[in-house]
């Protein structure tokens, strides 16, 4: 069918801020498509509130909105831009949920705004739990089986026609209890009994259990024609009741015939049809009984996911791109498959590999969640890895992970572990259970005893069997053959884990075994296993006889990803990752690409000249070095993971190109760094190194408390703490010793209630320019990254701003910064004080190039590749006229009994972006777009500690102007009534008073201003914060925050606010320097 | 134990053994197809062929009984990059290794399967030796020489079956299937729309099969070279006509020669189950399973009696022909699958229709 002419006008909506459960690939899909539509000659209207996004840069869409997803703020959009469709599969959960809201409410129909790709119906349809089981039983699907009971008794009878284990779930109660399970009758009655009391109707749902089911996925294409296609298929490692997004998980199925197989695709395609679903991608998940073969659909999503970015990796089917050419009225037939050029997209991907995803977490962050896995999402990242057969990418995907481990080896002597605890951590899916089955498998257990445990299929177990037999024949051996060495590698060995089993080092056995012959070889994914030829120079290596690579006779420059998502590292990066290429790609240079997470846009095969999806380790990428000989390699751009490699590379010949090896040295090395400053004349805040216990101590008191500790050579704050006294200090040193072994703890002086600022500026050796600085809201002490940000200052006076910017100017030259520079400032008394230098990309580079027009990390690009600023035209900092607010979003709701409050150790997953001309409003924005639903009337809870009593009388004082009412507990109240401000008096928890939070629980808080007093008057206040959390009512708990809160409330209230797209603030940002 | 694959062009591949022992010439293709090795095993087509699976783990799920698509198997060997010696599947009732061992099948797994490929994608589908005994390299490529490969040779002797049998009792349409070598899922498909099958050996004058008056015929898919197997064509051209005939594969390409066509050797073959075919009256593509060397020339059809029904969207070849007024069609894919995608099964309702009239 041709493309559509009667719309010309689309709509997307993104999926707003990193999440858990909501990544990078998003961004991928959304920009995939915008770049489609644009090609294909539609206007794409783009809304998105994260501004650390590919598709949000200002040449992906028509019109950018970097504004909140709110149905609110889309309608003011479409008001004023009148698109004809809406695209709403390309934004995860958030956009389809908002599309429905849009629905209801009318918005669409009142402006006549089509839904294309799937409708309200089919969206519906897929997410109600009630209507998709309607809909599989219509076209004879089998599901879990479920009935409904109202006496013990029926309930009894019920689950003896079902058989266990069972769910029971109560109806209706308060507060939504979920579900609990029951293995056997005793277990249900008690169980049936207490969920029938706790229901208020007295009723229960008894739904079978797939608990320890296989679980498998498919990702499944139709287009308007109704032609469908399987692009991919998922088998999971770990089985039913372990979320999909934080199981490992295997491309393609491993362990099914080709019968049950073509069941489940049957079923797939019978399921998109029914569900309605007219064009794009879905994701339909199943479980297959591994007894009898059972099998059962459990549910679908009528959208792109993040399991659609896995399989297009995996693939090389780019499903997004795809989905957003069908939306629009091409068939599969029509379209071309990029990578052979000359085959159609109505195919299914044939794959010659086996592809390993495993999830990365942060239990470490949130040490008072356990690591236990359950249906809901816990992960924040993932990384995956390609490989010849499963050993192989399992071992790579977990040397991918960066997490300490070059393969699957031992972080913990398995002797020493008991019988208990392995037991334990095989039944309970946990973040290390794929290094207990080693254990276990070292202790002698048997395949079959570890597979009754874990009910983890034997193929799998038996695989990782084969891995240990392998390594208990490497281990103590003096010499390898090359035959040894050989089967090593191909099971995915490193050369580090071969190093540590025969007590050499890493590279020892790099040269022995390249002494032998063995050297990584590069394969294609290509689609078609080979069949045609690929013209798409998409790698992975592997050890056999043929390579597949292919060379230009073009400059080549290397960028080395970011890898897995972590808390710390995340999108930013590969934002810069992919400017970077771009950039140098505009210099005529040829760009490749290195990376391991398959939700990114670096990992797209179009964003690079070439892609080798590979783990980020030293052995790795000197693979591909060493076959491709770069130009040269830039490590600034992905955070942490390629400036961890830099040293070794560069000892190795690699041409490193930008900020020397040696100064990135000097601005890490503490006591480096405190002579560079000291030489400049800059001050910084006490500190010193410690290497043991009593030094620790002896510092801590030489430079007085409170003291910021923390291990060096970490990312995004890990471990850091404020600390205030001897005990604590000493809490923390014992706590701190597993993470930072080897080196050293780093003590500051902290700065209370200092404000701190971030400079990110860019150099090309002989000029420094600033690209933004940007004042915190929240004051020094909570991570520079958690805490809200204005570019431009909004409180700062022209000599602090001017003594910022002549430190960032000496220390760039000092430093010899070629690229970017990010400086981490504090303003105490009027002095400015600096705290870190990161002569890399910052997280805020992003931000900074939205807000100010100017793409940052391009620039840098070039200027690592010998531009000079001044060729590039970018010689002075930019001024705007705007303001830029950015708030960073929380996991908090993912990990019950977490505390919310900030501080020195980074929590936050992602960001968004408030944009407008006043500072109020910005914020304002900020906020919503963070699900910080600032209220416009209602009652406010405020409760703050003491140094706050007096500043909260003037926030409390406008809000209850403004019509709010105020609830206060004893402290606050107090104060309040002395300056004559209406309150209402609520007792304390810990008094006995649970009246707050009823009526929190009960809705009726529309926010709450808490400032935590230390750490024993939190007691208090955590279960109010948790419940905050849970019920979605927006908490602030710092003063800054309040008062900048208020200020956009009274805005809003006063005028509203409106919107408007970022190339008009782009344009008004060159109007302004013309 | 080692083993090697010897190709005519001189390339060497080394590996271990994981079948039966010895040595066994053959014509080496690719398959692509990520799950049914059983199916693929017990194809009769593949006689005369080694086969390399493109998919990299193989074995993994075991061998069954339901699965097979034949009595034995007749291909000639099999090559895969690792054998998994764990069956896991609720219904394994034997690892592969065992089952090839069993069946006297050469298999060899540690080989770079992707290599072999693009080997054959460049070079051609080509004659091959796979040997456990002799690893004499020189002496490996003089056997291979001298093997008579596919092209001109009559193979479906060797697998068609020896006398006429019936695969079930009852049913609405008598269908006369003319075995090729033809594949249990054809059986199953018809029995499952109501046709009582009867199965004749290939070499079944066309008077016989009309004797047994039957609602309809069912040409099947079968092995090697259309143009080597004439008494069938000739058979064929004397039910033109007379009965509504549904070719499959080999039976399409029969009937392409019956109807005056020519065949021609594929540079290396169809072989997996991923193809999209259009159908080009609904304009509809199906994902189809495919298994063929030899393919009917679309020119070489005569416009005045048969048309175009089905092109394969990768390589414009032709994947099916109905004849303008009788009541004959058929298909270069396999529209049984077994294994692979069943989106093409509405062809069994046509022949039906076909046999109402």
């Amino acid at each position: 069918m041709p493309k559509r002419t009667d719309i010309k006008k689309i709509l997307i909506i993104g999926s707003g801020p990193i999440i858990i459960s909501q990544a990078c690939e998003f961004d991928y899909s959304g920009t995939q498509a915008c770049k489609v539509l644009k090609q294909e000659g539609f206007k794409v209207v783009l809304v998105n509130s994260n501004p650390a996004t590919i598709m949000t840069d200002p040449e992906i869409a028509y019109k950018t909105y970097i504004e909140p997803i709110t149905a609110e703020v889309i309608e003011k959009i479409i008001a004023k831009e009148r698109p004809d469709a809406l695209l709403p599969t390309l934004g995860g959960q958030t956009a389809l949920n908002v599309t429905v809201e849009l629905a209801e409410k009318g918005i669409l129909k009142k402006y006549k705004v089509e839904t294309i790709g799937a409708d309200i119906k089919a969206i519906k349809k897929g997410e109600n739990r009630q209507l998709f089981k309607e809909a599989m039983k219509r076209i004879g699907l089998d599901l879990l089986k479920s009935d409904k009971a109202r006496s013990l008794k029926s309930a009894c009878n019920v689950a003896k026609k079902l058989g266990f284990p069972l769910i029971i779930r109560p109806s209706f109660t308060l507060g939504g209890t979920g579900g609990s399970i029951a293995w056997n009758i005793k277990e249900f009655k008690d169980l049936a009994k207490r969920g029938l009391e706790s229901s208020m109707i007295g009723e229960i749902l008894i739904e079978e259990s797939a608990v320890g089911w296989k679980e498998f996925e498919l990702e499944v294409m139709r287009d308007l024609k109704d032609n469908v296609v399987i692009v991919c298929s998922i088998e999971n490692f770990d089985p039913m009741g372990v979320h999909t997004g934080d199981s490992i998980t295997v491309a393609p199925t491993q362990t099914l015939t080709d019968k049950e197989y073509q069941q489940m695709r049957d079923s797939a395609i019978k399921c998109i049809r029914e569900i309605g679903v007219q064009t794009g991608g879905s994701n339909i998940q199943f479980a297959v009984h591994p007894k009898t073969g059972r099998q059962v659909i459990i549910e679908m999503n009528p959208r792109v996911s993040r399991s659609s970015a896995l399989a297009s990796k995996a693939t090389g089917f780019p499903i997004a791109k795809i989905a957003a050419k069908l939306a629009i009225g091409y068939t599969l037939d029509e379209i071309s498959n990029d990578i052979t050029r000359k085959t159609p997209s109505s195919f299914e991907p044939a794959i010659d590999y086996c592809v390993v995803k495993v999830p990365r977490f942060t239990f470490e962050k949130f040490p008072e969640a356990k690591d236990i896995l359950g249906v809901s999402m816990k992960s924040v990242g993932e990384t995956m890895a390609i490989g010849r057969t499963f050993k192989e990418a399992l071992q790579k995907a977990l040397r991918g992970l960066e997490i300490g481990h070059s393969g699957l080896d031992n972080k913990l002597d398995y002797r020493r572990i008991s019988d208990e605890k392995i037991k334990l951590r095989l039944k309970e899916p946990n973040a290390s259970r794929i290094f207990y089955i080693k254990y276990a498998l070292q202790k002698g257990y048997s395949v079959k005893k570890i597979c009754s445990i874990t009910n983890i299929d034997p193929w799998f177990i038996n695989n990782i069997k084969e891995i240990v037999e392998l390594e208990k024949e490497i281990r103590g051996k003096k010499f390898l053959s090359g035959e040894l060495v050989l089967k090593s590698k191909q099971y995915g060995f490193g050369d580090k884990q071969i190093a540590q089993l025969i007590k050499s080092d890493e590279l020892f056995v790099r040269k022995s075994r390249k002494k032998n012959g063995v050297e990584a070889i590069f394969k294609l994914v290509d689609t078609c296993a080979a069949e045609f030829e690929a013209y798409t120079p998409y790698y992975y290596s592997t050890y056999e006889e043929e390579d597949e690579t292919r060379f230009s006779k073009k400059k080549k420059i290397m960028i080395l990803g970011g890898g897995p998502n972590r808390i710390g590292q995340g999108i930013e990066f590969d934002y810069c990752c992919c400017h970077a290429s771009f950039a140098l790609k505009e210099l005529g240079y040829e760009t490749i690409m290195v990376n391991s997470n398959p939700e990114t846009v670096s990992t797209d095969y179009d964003t690079s000249d070439k892609l080798y999806f590979e783990p980020l380790t030293f052995e790795d990428v000197m693979n591909i070095i060493d076959r491709e000989k770069p130009d040269g390699v830039i490590v600034q751009f992905g955070g942490q993971t390629p400036l961890n490699l830099a040293r070794g590379l560069e000892k190795a010949g690699t041409p490193i190109i930008g900020t020397s090896v040696d100064s990135i040295d000097k601005a890490e090395d503490r006591e480096k760094f405190a002579k560079v400053l000291k030489k400049l004349n800059i001050n910084q805040p006490k500190n010193g190194s410690a290497f043991s216990r009593e030094e620790a101590f002896s510092i801590a008191r030489k430079i007085g408390y409170p003291v910021l500790v923390r291990p060096s050579y970490v990312l995004g704050g890990r471990a850091m703490k404020i600390v205030y006294d001897d005990i604590s200090l000493e809490s923390f040193i014992s706590e701190a010793r597993e993470v930072c072994e080897g080196h050293p703890v780093l003590i500051d002086k902290f700065l209370e209630d200092a404000i701190e600022v971030d400079v990110d500026a860019i150099s090309d050796g002989t000029l420094t320019v600033i690209g933004g600085i940007m004042e915190h809201i929240e004051e020094a002490g909570v991570h520079s990254v958690d805490s809200a940000c204005v570019l431009p200052p909004y409180t700062l006076g022209e000599d602090i701003l001017n003594t910022i910017k002549r430190y960032t100017y000496a220390l760039s030259k000092e430093l010899r910064v070629k690229g970017l520079m990010n400086i981490q400032f504090a303003i105490k008394d009027d002095k400015v004080f600096c705290l870190e230098v990161n002569p890399r990309a910052s997280r805020t580079i992003p931000f900074v190039s939205k807000a100010t027009g100017v793409p940052l990390a391009k620039i840098a690009a070039k200027v690592m590749a010998g531009k000079k600023l001044s060729e590039l035209g970018f010689t002075k900092e930019v001024k705007v006229k705007h303001i830029a607010v950015k708030e960073s979003v929380f996991p908090f709701s993912r990990f019950s009994g977490v505390d919310i409050v900030l501080g020195p150790e980074m929590k936050s997953t992602g960001e968004v972006m408030g944009i407008d001309s006043s500072f109020g409003i910005a914020f304002y924005k900020s906020q919503l777009a963070a699900g910080q639903n600032l209220p416009l009337k209602g009652k406010i809870f405020i409760s703050v500690k003491n140094n706050d009593k007096r500043n909260i009388v003037f926030i409390a004082k406008k809000l209850s102007d403004m019509g709010f009412e105020i609830i206060a507990t004893t402290g606050t109240y107090k104060a309040l009534c002395s300056n004559n401000i209406k309150a209402r008096l609520v007792g304390k928890i810990s008094e006995g008073d649970r009246s707050v939070l009823d009526l929190i629980k009960k809705n009726e808080i529309a926010l709450i201003i808490n400032t935590p007093s230390g750490e024993k008057g939190q007691s208090d206040m955590k279960p109010i914060r948790s419940l905050a959390v849970m019920q979605c009512v927006p908490c602030i708990t710092t003063m800054s925050g309040a008062q900048a809160a208020v200020n956009g409330i009274e805005v809003v209230m006063k005028k509203g606010f409106n919107v408007r797209a970022i190339q008009d603030y782009v344009r008004d940002i060159r109007d302004f320097k013309s | 134990m080692k083993a090697k694959l010897v190709l005519e062009d001189g390339k060497i591949f080394e590996g271990f053994s994981f079948g039966a022992r010895g040595q066994r010439c053959g014509e080496v293709v690719f398959n692509t197809s990520m799950t049914g090795y059983q199916e693929i095993l017990t194809d009769p087509s593949y006689k005369g062929q080694i086969v390399a699976m493109t998919y990299p783990l193989i074995g993994n799920y075991g061998v069954n009984i339901e699965d097979a698509e034949s009595r034995k198997l007749f291909l000639e060997g099999f090559v895969v990059k690792e054998y998994s010696g764990i069956a896991s599947n609720w219904r394994s009732k034997k690892d592969l290794g065992s089952y090839l061992k069993d069946n006297n099948i050469l298999a060899i797994e540690g080989v770079d399967t992707r290599a072999l490929t693009r080997h054959i994608r460049l070079q051609g589908a080509m004659k091959a030796i796979i040997s456990t005994q002799d690893m004499d390299e020189k002496s490996l490529l003089k056997k291979v020489k001298s093997s008579p490969g596919l092209v001109g040779i009559d193979l479906v002797k060797e697998v068609t079956s020896d006398k006429i049998q019936y695969w079930n009792k009852s049913g609405k349409y008598k269908v006369v299937v003319i075995d090729c070598g033809v594949k249990f899922n054809i059986l199953r498909e018809l029995a499952k729309q109501n046709c009582r099958v009867i199965i004749v050996p290939s070499y079944t004058s066309a008077e016989k099969i009309l004797g047994m008056k039957p609602d309809g015929i069912l040409l099947s898919n079968g092995p090697g070279d259309p143009a080597a197997v004439r008494c069938v064509v000739e058979n064929v051209k004397r039910l033109i006509g007379k009965l509504p005939i549904f070719g499959i594969c080999l039976g399409h390409q029969v009937l392409g020669l019956a109807l005056g066509g020519k065949t021609y050797k594929l540079k290396f073959g169809h072989h997996g189950a991923n193809h999209p075919v259009k159908d080009l009256r609904t304009g509809k593509v199906s994902i189809t399973v495919q298994n063929h060397g030899f393919c009917v020339n679309i020119k070489s059809l005569n416009k005045k009696d048969a048309n175009i029904t089905h092109v394969n969207l990768n390589d414009n070849t032709l994947e099916g022909m109905r004849h303008k007024k009788l009541p004959i069609f058929s298909v270069q894919f396999h529209p049984e699958s077994s294994a692979g995608p069943h989106d093409a099964k509405y062809l069994f309702d046509e022949f039906i229709r076909m046999m109402e009239i």
